[in-house]
C-alpha cells in the first residue's frame, strides 16, 4: 500500500469506469491513479465530461469502478456502499431534504450513527455556527436562498465530522460576488477543521486560488498533479497549458542541442533556447507554450511587431501582436497609470521576454 | 357566426351543456335520494309520500311485532365489513403497489411508459369479466384447486369463494391501478440526489426508504389511499360475485334494497350515508393538500 | 476480480416482487381467454381446445341484441358526451383560472368521484319521480353522463398543449368565431377529441352497475347479460363472452395509447 509513514488520506489505484456496453461503451476513467494527503486542500479540475464528477462519486460510494482500487486511510473502500465510508459530500444542487427542518437535515447524518440526542443538538449547534446558520435552525430548506441553502449543505456534510469532505462543484449555482466570497470561506475552514477536502471544479480561477493541488483531468485521466504555481508556470503538455490560463502555442525545430537545453526554432524565424524535457535529437519536432503576460512590449527591440488587435480589458490591454506573416502573439500588458493603453493598433512595437518563459511541451 | 363578445358570457355558454346534464341528472337525482330517504316505503316498489326517519331507523333498529325498536346489528355488521374491507383493500393495495411503483421510476423512460400502460390496461377492461375470472380460479375445482387436488397436497375443497378474504383479493385487484399510479406520480418527482445524500450521510437501504422515499412520497400515498378507500366502500361487483349472497358490503346491500328487497327510504339512507363518508374522506384529503400547499409556500 | 455492485436506490426483491404483481394482474385474463376455448360443458374443468362455444356464442339471438343494445348506447352516448366535453374544455383548459373554474372542474368530475352505486341508485329514483319509464333511453341518459368526464380529459390535456396565439393569428388574418374554430381550433384538438371519444366509448361499453338499475326490462346490455349468466352459474358462453369483450377493451385501449402517443410529439 503507502510506502510513507504518513498514510495518504485517499488514494486511487489504475481506476476505470466505463458504463454502458457493446456500441454504447463509455470509458469515463481510464486508469486514474492520484494520492492526496490527510489535510489538503485538492482539487480535481477540468472541462466537462473529463472524469472528474465520476472520481468523486466513486470516492462517496454512489458507484463502483470497474476495475482498479480505492483507498482511504490505508483501507480499501471501493467495494463499500456509501453509508460504510467515513466520507461525506456536498452536492452540487445541495440536495438538502425539502421535508425535513434545516436543524434535522444537519442531524441526519448523527442520527443515522446512532448518537446520542444530547451529543446531536451540540454538534448541530457547532457546525451551523461554523456555516454561519445557527439563526435558521428551524426553517425549512424552501425557505431559503442559494447560498443559504449551500451553507446548511455544508454543515450537514461537516457534523458528521467525516474524514474527508467531497464537494461537488458547489459554488457554480451561485453569483460572482457570492462565488468569491465563498472560496475564501470554503478554504478557511479546510484550514480550521484539518479535514481532507476534495473539490471538484471546471474553474481554472477557483482551483488557483483555493486548492493545495490541484489535478488536471481530461478525456478520463490525470494530465498533471500539482500546486496552482507549479500547474500554472509548469504545465507538462498542451492540454493543461491551454486550459489553465492563456497560451501562445509555438511549434518549432530542434537545431541545436546543448547539454539540458536546447535551441527551438520557430519557422525559420524566432529561435528560443529552452530546458529540455526529453531526450532530443536535432531536427525533433516540438511545442513550445509561451504566456502572453511574460512577454514585454517596449518602443523599439530586437524583435519587431505589428499590433493587429488591442482589446480593452480593465485591469490589461489584450493585444495581437504579429511578429511576422505566419507568427502572431497574444500579449498581455498592462495599462498604464493613467489608465489607458500603452500602444494601439497599427503601432510597431519591439517584443521581449526573459528566457525562462518558453517552455517545452510534451505533446 | 359571432359569438357574444363578452368572454364571461362566452365561458359559461361554453359550459352550460356539461353543467346542466351533470347537475341535472347527478345533483339532482342525489337530492332526490335525499329526499327519498325520509319518505315511507311503498310495497310494490318506489316511495309513498309521508315524512318519516323509518330509513335510517332501520340501520340500526328493527320493528318488532309490537311497533318497538330492537336494537338490531344485522346492517351495522354489514356497513362494518365494508369499512373493514375496504380499509383492508386500501391497505392491501398499498403495501402491494408501493414497491411496484418504486420500482417503476427506477427504469429508463420506455420501460416506465411500457409498465404505467400495462397497469392501467386492466382498468378500462370490463369490471363484471375481471372478476369473473376470480370465480374461475377461486372457485371449487379451479384453477388453483385442480393442480393441486393433482398433486395430492388435498383432498377437498379449500372452499376459497364466498369468503370475506375472496371479496378482499377482488377488490385489491380492482383498485390497484388506483393505488400505484398516484404513487408513481408523487415518487416521480422525487430528486434522486436526496437518496445519494441519505446514503452519504451513513443511512442504510431501510432507513433510506423509511426517512426519504416514504415521506416524500405521501402525498402520494394519502391520493392513492383515498382512491381506493372510496369506491371499495360502494363496491358491489366483487361482494356480490365472489361472496355471494352471504357476505354483504353496503354496496349489494343497497342494491338488494332497490331491487329485490323494496325498501327504497332504507337503500335510499343507506346510500346517503355511503355519500356522507365519501364525502368525509375527500375533505379531509382537501385539507392535507391545501396544508402541504401551505407549507410549501411559506 | 468481479465486484457486486451496490447500486445506490435499488432494493432486492423489487424486480420479482413487481412480476409477481403483473402475474396477480393478468392471471385471471389469461385464465378466461385459455378456458373460453375449452370444449367441455363444465367449464373449469378442461377438457380440449374448441371454437364450438364460440360459435354458439356468436349465433345466440339473446347475445346478439343485448350487443347491439349495447353498441347503440355506447354510439349514442359517446357522440352526447364528447361535443359536451369538448365545449366544457374549449372553456376550462386555458390558461387563467377565472371565478368559479375550480367548481366547474368540480362538478365535470363529479362522476368520476361519486361511487357508482350511489350515482345509480340516484338516477333511478330520478326517473321514477319524473315518471321516465325505463329502457334503452334511460341507459342513453345515465350513459352520457358519467362519459363526459371520461372524454373531457384527454381533450383537456390536448388543448393545454396547444398553442393560443394561433387562434390569435385566426382571428388576426379576419376568422371570425366559427371559422376560428372550423379551421384552426377543431382540426388541432381533433386527437384528443377522438381519444375522448374511444375512451368514453369503452366506458360505456363496460358499465354494469348504473346499467344494471336504470336498465328497463327489454333492455339488456352485454354486461348485464353477462351478469344474468354468472347467477346461473360458470357456463361457457359466459367465458367466450367475456373473453370477447377483454379483448375488445384492449384493441381498444391500446389503440388509444398509440394514438396520444404519437399525437403528444405532435403537439410538443
Amino acid at each position: 500500500m503507502s510506502d510513507t509513514n504518513k498514510t495518504s488520506a485517499v488514494t486511487g489505484r489504475n481506476v476505470v469506469k466505463q458504463f454502458g456496453s457493446g456500441d454504447h461503451l463509455v470509458t469515463a476513467l481510464d486508469g486514474v491513479s492520484l494520492e492526496i494527503e490527510d489535510n489538503e486542500f485538492f482539487t480535481l479540475l477540468g472541462p466537462s465530461g473529463c472524469g472528474k464528477t465520476t472520481l468523486l462519486r466513486l470516492i462517496a460510494g454512489f458507484e463502483m469502478p470497474t476495475k482498479g482500487e480505492i483507498f482511504l486511510f490505508g483501507d480499501e473502500i471501493e467495494d463499500l456502499p456509501p453509508h460504510k465510508r467515513s466520507i461525506n459530500t456536498v452536492f452540487q444542487h445541495y440536495a438538502l431534504f425539502p421535508h425535513m427542518t434545516v436543524g434535522e437535515n444537519v442531524a441526519f447524518g448523527l442520527r443515522m450513527l446512532g448518537q446520542n440526542e444530547a451529543e446531536i443538538t451540540k454538534r448541530v449547534e457547532e457546525s451551523l455556527t461554523l456555516a454561519k446558520m445557527e439563526s435558521f435552525i428551524k426553517r425549512k430548506p424552501v425557505q431559503l436562498s442559494g447560498g443559504q441553502q449551500q451553507r446548511v449543505a455544508l454543515a450537514r456534510a461537516l457534523a458528521p465530522q467525516p474524514k474527508v469532505l467531497l464537494l461537488d462543484e458547489p459554488l457554480s449555482a451561485l453569483d460572482l460576488k457570492l462565488r468569491q466570497a465563498m472560496r475564501l470561506e470554503l478554504k478557511t475552514l479546510q484550514r480550521e477543521t484539518g479535514i481532507t477536502f476534495i473539490f471538484v471544479t471546471h474553474d481554472q480561477e477557483e482551483a488557483l486560488t483555493m486548492s493545495d493541488r490541484i489535478a488536471v483531468m481530461s478525456a478520463g485521466q490525470i494530465q498533471q498533479v500539482g500546486g496552482p504555481h507549479e500547474i500554472y508556470e509548469q504545465p507538462v503538455n498542451r492540454f493543461v497549458a491551454d486550459f489553465i490560463g492563456d497560451t501562445n502555442f509555438l511549434e518549432a525545430e530542434i537545431t541545436v542541442v546543448d547539454g539540458d537545453f536546447a535551441n527551438c526554432q520557430v519557422n525559420n524565424e524566432l529561435s528560443f533556447k529552452v530546458k529540455s524535457i526529453a531526450k532530443h535529437s536535432i531536427g525533433d519536432k516540438v511545442t513550445l507554450a509561451l504566456r502572453p503576460e511574460k512577454i514585454s512590449l517596449a518602443q523599439s527591440g530586437e524583435v519587431q511587431g505589428r499590433i493587429t488587435e488591442a482589446v480593452y480589458l480593465g485591469t490589461d490591454t489584450s493585444y495581437s501582436v504579429a511578429i511576422s506573416d505566419s507568427i502572431t502573439l497574444a500579449v498581455r500588458d498592462q495599462i498604464d497609470l493613467t489608465g489607458h493603453a500603452r500602444f494601439a493598433e497599427g503601432d510597431l512595437v519591439g517584443v521581449g521576454m526573459s528566457a525562462d518563459a518558453v517552455r517545452m511541451l510534451i505533446d | 357566426m359571432e359569438l357574444p363578445r363578452n368572454p364571461v358570457t362566452r365561458r359559461w355558454l361554453g359550459l352550460l351543456p356539461a353543467l346542466l346534464t351533470i347537475s341535472l341528472f347527478m345533483i339532482l337525482p342525489m337530492c332526490i335520494l335525499l329526499v327519498f330517504s325520509f319518505m315511507e316505503a311503498d310495497p310494490y316498489g318506489g316511495v309513498d309520500p309521508g315524512f318519516t326517519f323509518e330509513g335510517y331507523i332501520q340501520i340500526l333498529f328493527e320493528r318488532d311485532f309490537d311497533e318497538l325498536l330492537q336494537f338490531d346489528a344485522t346492517y351495522l355488521r354489514i356497513i362494518w365489513r365494508s369499512i373493514i374491507l375496504a380499509s383492508l383493500a386500501t391497505l392491501g393495495c398499498l403495501v402491494l403497489g408501493l414497491p411496484v411503483a418504486y420500482f417503476i421510476t427506477r427504469q429508463n423512460a420506455r420501460t416506465q411508459s411500457m409498465l404505467l400502460f400495462l397497469i392501467t390496461l386492466p382498468f378500462w377492461t370490463n369490471l363484471l369479466v375481471r372478476t369473473y375470472a376470480w370465480i374461475l380460479i377461486l372457485t371449487a375445482d379451479g384453477v388453483i384447486e385442480q393442480p393441486l387436488k393433482f398433486l395430492g397436497i388435498i383432498d377437498e375443497s379449500l372452499e376459497m369463494m364466498y369468503t370475506n378474504g375472496a371479496v378482499g383479493v377482488g377488490l385489491v385487484y380492482t383498485y390497484i391501478p388506483l393505488m400505484v399510479l398516484p404513487i408513481y406520480a408523487s415518487l416521480e418527482k422525487l430528486d434522486f440526489r436526496l437518496i445519494e445524500a441519505a446514503h452519504d450521510l451513513y443511512a442504510d437501504r431501510i432507513m433510506v426508504a423509511r426517512k426519504v422515499i416514504i415521506p416524500l412520497a405521501a402525498p402520494g400515498i394519502i391520493a392513492g389511499c383515498i382512491l381506493v378507500l372510496v369506491p371499495s366502500l360502494g363496491a358491489f361487483v366483487a361482494p356480490d360475485l365472489l361472496g355471494g349472497g352471504r357476505k354483504l358490503m353496503m354496496g349489494s346491500l343497497i342494491q338488494t334494497q332497490f331491487a329485490a328487497a323494496r325498501n327504497w327510504p332504507f337503500g335510499s339512507a343507506l346510500a346517503i350515508c355511503l355519500l356522507a363518508i365519501v364525502m368525509i374522506a375527500l375533505m379531509y384529503q382537501a385539507r392535507v393538500a391545501s396544508r402541504r400547499r401551505a407549507e410549501a409556500g411559506e | 476480480m468481479s465486484k457486486k455492485q451496490y447500486i445506490v436506490g435499488d432494493y432486492p426483491g423489487l424486480k420479482i416482487w413487481t412480476w409477481v404483481f403483473f402475474i396477480y394482474l393478468y392471471a385471471p385474463m389469461v385464465v378466461l381467454v385459455f378456458y373460453s376455448f375449452n370444449v367441455s360443458r363444465r367449464a373449469q374443468i378442461w377438457r380440449g381446445f374448441s371454437l364450438d362455444w364460440y360459435v354458439k356464442a356468436f349465433t345466440n339471438d339473446d347475445i346478439q341484441s343485448a350487443a347491439i343494445n349495447s353498441l347503440i348506447v355506447a354510439v349514442i352516448a359517446t357522440v352526447i358526451a364528447t361535443t359536451i366535453a369538448t365545449l366544457t374544455a374549449l372553456v376550462l383548459a386555458r390558461g387563467r383560472n377565472f371565478r368559479g373554474s375550480s367548481a366547474a372542474l368540480g362538478i365535470v368530475s363529479l362522476p368520476l368521484v361519486v361511487p357508482e352505486i350511489a350515482t345509480a341508485v340516484a338516477t333511478l329514483s330520478f326517473f321514477a319521480v319524473i315518471g321516465f319509464e325505463l329502457g334503452l333511453m334511460s341507459i342513453i341518459i345515465a350513459h352520457t353522463v358519467f362519459c363526459i368526464p371520461f372524454a373531457f380529459l384527454p381533450i383537456r390535456a390536448r388543448l393545454e398543449g396547444m398553442d393560443e396565439t394561433l387562434e390569435q393569428a385566426a382571428g388576426d388574418l379576419y376568422a371570425n368565431d366559427w371559422q376560428t374554430f372550423r379551421y384552426v381550433t377543431l382540426p388541432l384538438l381533433m386527437p384528443g377529441a377522438v381519444a375522448g371519444a374511444m375512451l368514453s366509448f369503452i366506458i360505456s361499453i363496460d358499465d354494469f352497475i348504473i346499467t344494471l338499475m336504470v336498465a328497463g326490462a327489454g333492455s339488456t346490455t352485454l354486461p348485464l347479460y353477462i351478469y344474468g349468466m354468472i347467477r346461473q352459474g360458470i357456463t361457457p358462453e359466459v367465458n367466450v363472452i367475456s373473453t370477447v369483450m377483454l379483448v375488445l377493451s384492449i384493441l381498444f385501449i391500446t389503440a388509444y395509447w398509440y394514438a396520444t402517443r404519437g399525437s403528444e410529439r405532435e403537439a410538443a
